[in-house]
């Protein structure tokens, strides 16, 4: 049982991780990198969209990331009791 | 008051607090001296962290960077951030559980041997040495710069302020000194910041100035730009107009190479021994997570500010040099000129930056080489286009001036390409951005104060941290778990107190060393950071992530793993860096700086390939896999061992 309960936490949290860093992935090489010519057609203000997200954009959503994961790896621990 | 008066209050205050904080916080015990005894506050830790990873190129050139890359310079932007979200996610909370002291630590204890404890070692003193090296070369500049020193007294004086709080104190006195060197760093970044997008854009916030109007019409020695213009189009406009093929919000490094140095560096941050090690200092695997989400936020204050101070840099060197007369700009202001240039700084409608004896700032760099202009047409008039003004870094013909008054230069003058209207006469080195740019835009004397204890604190701040990075693998890694080891209790023989003594000499040589390297510096330091992020993107990045996430990976498969993908990268670096000195040689047209990207990904096929023909680690082995996974249990790691 114990075993079971640390592989369902396991589990839940490699799935946390995955959807956050699917959102690095696209906010950081998908709108930064890969696809930054397309979006920079795109005005934002005075900005074009990809160099925006190449230079600001994506640290914005790294920090949101972090703490996002965060709070919800607190949520995980709490809800399997593997808390501190 | 005096610029140099004020300097020296500013430098002098600063480094006053850090002694002081040492002495406060003196290391009793290896626990404090390595881990700062586990109980430093998830916030105090992301400063801390934040200061430590914000080197001298951080704070000096990384906004000369983005000036010079544009666009392109988004792959160091992102990088050098993004790494915060893979270190909080896959290493910092499971690092935390493990509760020991250092990376070879983890690797030494995981993979059950004391080959890739030691491989790991030698990684960490190369990939720390190979990054403290520029560390103490930034001193010297700031002192030089800024206190009229010689580079190498600089470099002396740095030396002894780093010995007494790294000796001293260890990671309590860092940590702490760490977090005062943060605040002093993020205002005297951010100040001229603010009042340099006040100027340029009448925005306070920098980061929104970046996409704010200009504020004042110009001539960019084409066509004359109107006031309301976006930065960004002022910028491209201009960039166009002056012969440059690839204007400012445009790319040109392209997407493959580009995407492989983004995630080099993202995974080499990720895997550097001195940020990884930070996360050892906090209390509970919870703070771990959250002081990550802290370390980036103090980051990103100034890594969201420096691409605006980078474009208003820009836009400000084309608006206040192009078609000035040199003699009359720079020369000492007579009382009748001082009153004229006090009366037009208080004066909006008129650009102060450009009235008579305005530009004095442009001789004093002249001084120091970082600045040079050759009057190639003979007008008297400074002019900035595309294209280098001549060949090489400049060499200066002794003292002697030109018919301007400006320093000779013995270089090869290089005609404008075809077809292009404006001739450049200007060489500028990208450190300039930074250091300069509250003279070029004509910032008051204490924001000049404030950029070189800002400097300063950048610097000394992580030389701090990579220091202790060293001292902790000899004294602990090394002689305690791997030479001193008592063979059948598996502990070290070394007593608490001799290991830490052993750790404060091992971290004074250290000192000596960065000081030798600081004062002759290696002629090749720039192109070595690619190696230090390579190497730790090839090595400890997927050594850790395996060691946590793959229970099954054993010994074999994570020594063949480092050793294939360390071979590999350094092989290449040194091919493509130094071999071939034109830096032709590539595969796949990848860049030097990339390649770690490739190493990492060899290591891990090699290692799960090996791992999988191999035997599975022992019970005990992934019994620990199993625990570390799980928050609950993290012990303070003020344990004695």
């Amino acid at each position: 049982m114990e075993e079971q309960k640390a592989q369902a936490y396991w589990q839940e949290n490699i799935r946390t991780i995955l959807q956050l860093l699917v959102v690095w992935f696209i906010a950081s090489y998908g709108c930064g990198v890969l696809f930054v010519d397309l979006l920079d057609t795109i005005a934002f203000g005075g900005f074009k969209l990809g160099f925006w997200f190449a230079q600001q954009g994506s640290i914005y959503v790294f920090l949101v990331l972090i703490f996002v994961y965060a709070k919800r790896m607190n949520a995980i621990d709490e809800k399997y009791d593997v808390h501190e | 008051m005096e610029l140099q008066s004020l300097i020296y209050l500013f430098v002098g205050a600063s480094f006053a607090l850090y002694i002081g904080i040492a002495i406060w916080s003196k290391a009793g015990s290896t626990a404090e001296f390595y881990v700062a005894g586990g109980g430093v506050h998830p916030v105090a830790n992301g400063m801390a962290t934040a200061a430590d990873w914000m080197s001298a190129a951080s704070f000096i050139s990384l906004a000369g960077i983005v000036s010079l890359l544009g666009r392109d310079s988004g792959a160091y932007l992102m990088g050098w951030t993004g790494g915060y979200v893979l270190l909080a996610m896959l290493l910092a909370p499971y690092l935390r559980k493990f509760g020991k002291f250092t990376v070879p630590d983890f690797v030494g204890d995981r993979y059950y041997s004391d080959v890739a404890r030691t491989v790991a070692v030698v990684c960490v003193i190369f990939v720390s040495f190979t990054y403290v090296a520029g560390q103490m070369r930034g001193v010297g500049i700031v002192f030089s710069r800024f206190l009229q020193v010689d580079i190498n007294t600089g470099v002396v004086i740095g030396m002894g302020i780093v010995f007494v709080y790294a000796v001293l104190g260890g990671m309590k006195g860092i940590t702490y000194t760490q977090v005062a060197q943060y605040c002093v760093l993020i205002v005297a970044y951010t100040i001229p910041a603010i009042f340099l997008s006040l100027q340029v854009t009448g925005d306070f916030l920098p980061q929104l100035g970046f996409g704010g109007t200009i504020e004042f019409a110009f001539d960019n020695g084409v066509r004359e730009i109107p006031a309301g213009t976006y930065v960004l189009h002022a910028l491209d406009q201009s960039f166009k107009d002056l012969g440059f093929s690839i204007v400012y919000t445009e790319g040109r490094a392209g997407v493959w190479n580009t995407f492989l140095l983004t995630v080099a560096l993202m995974c080499g941050t990720a895997g550097l021994p001195h940020v990884i090690v930070r996360f050892f200092t906090v209390p509970s695997v919870k703070d771990a997570r959250i002081s990550a989400g802290w370390a980036l936020l103090f980051i990103a204050l100034l890594y969201t500010v420096c691409p605006a101070v980078g474009a208003f840099a820009r836009l400000n060197l084309i608006k206040n040099t192009q078609n000035i007369e040199y003699a009359t700009w720079t020369q000492e202001c007579t009382a009748d000129q001082a009153v004229a240039l006090a009366a037009a700084q208080d004066n909006p409608a008129v650009d102060a930056a450009r009235v008579d004896c305005a530009g004095q700032w442009f001789k004093t760099w002249e001084a120091s080489g970082l600045l040079a202009w050759m009057d190639k047409n003979g007008d008297g008039k400074i002019q900035i286009a595309n294209g280098a003004a001549f060949k090489g870094k400049p060499s200066f013909d002794g003292e002697n001036r030109g018919a301007s008054g400006e320093r000779l230069l013995k270089n090869e003058a290089v005609p404008a390409p075809a077809g292009q209207a404006i001739e450049n006469e200007v060489y500028f080195d990208r450190d300039i951005i930074v250091l300069a740019n509250p003279e070029i835009a004509s910032l008051p004397n204490w924001v000049i104060a404030l950029i070189a204890a800002g400097g300063l604190a950048a610097a000394l701040s992580t030389a701090a941290g990579l220091l202790l990075v060293i001292s902790s693998s000899i004294s602990h890694d090394l002689l305690g778990r791997v030479m001193f080891k008592d063979a059948e209790t598996d502990k070290s023989k070394l007593s608490d107190s001799q290991e830490l003594m052993a750790a404060r000499v091992a971290a004074a040589v250290a000192i000596g060393v960065a000081g030798y390297l600081g004062i002759n510096p290696p002629a090749f330091v720039a192109q070595v950071v690619a190696f230090a992020f390579g190497l730790a993107a090839a090595s400890f990045f997927p050594v850790i992530i395996n060691g946590v996430f793959d229970k099954r990976m054993n010994k074999e498969g994570a020594i063949a793993g480092m050793a294939v993908g360390l071979t590999f990268t350094f092989v290449y670096i040194v091919l493509n860096v130094f071999v071939d000195k034109s830096g032709t040689y590539t595969m796949f047209d990848i860049k030097a700086t990339g390649i770690g990207t490739i190493g990492m990904v060899l290591h891990f096929v090699v290692a799960y390939f090996v791992s999988r023909a191999t035997a599975a680690p022992p019970q005990d082995i992934q019994d620990m896999v199993e625990n570390i996974r799980i928050p609950r249990g993290a012990a303070p790691s003020t344990h004695a061992h």
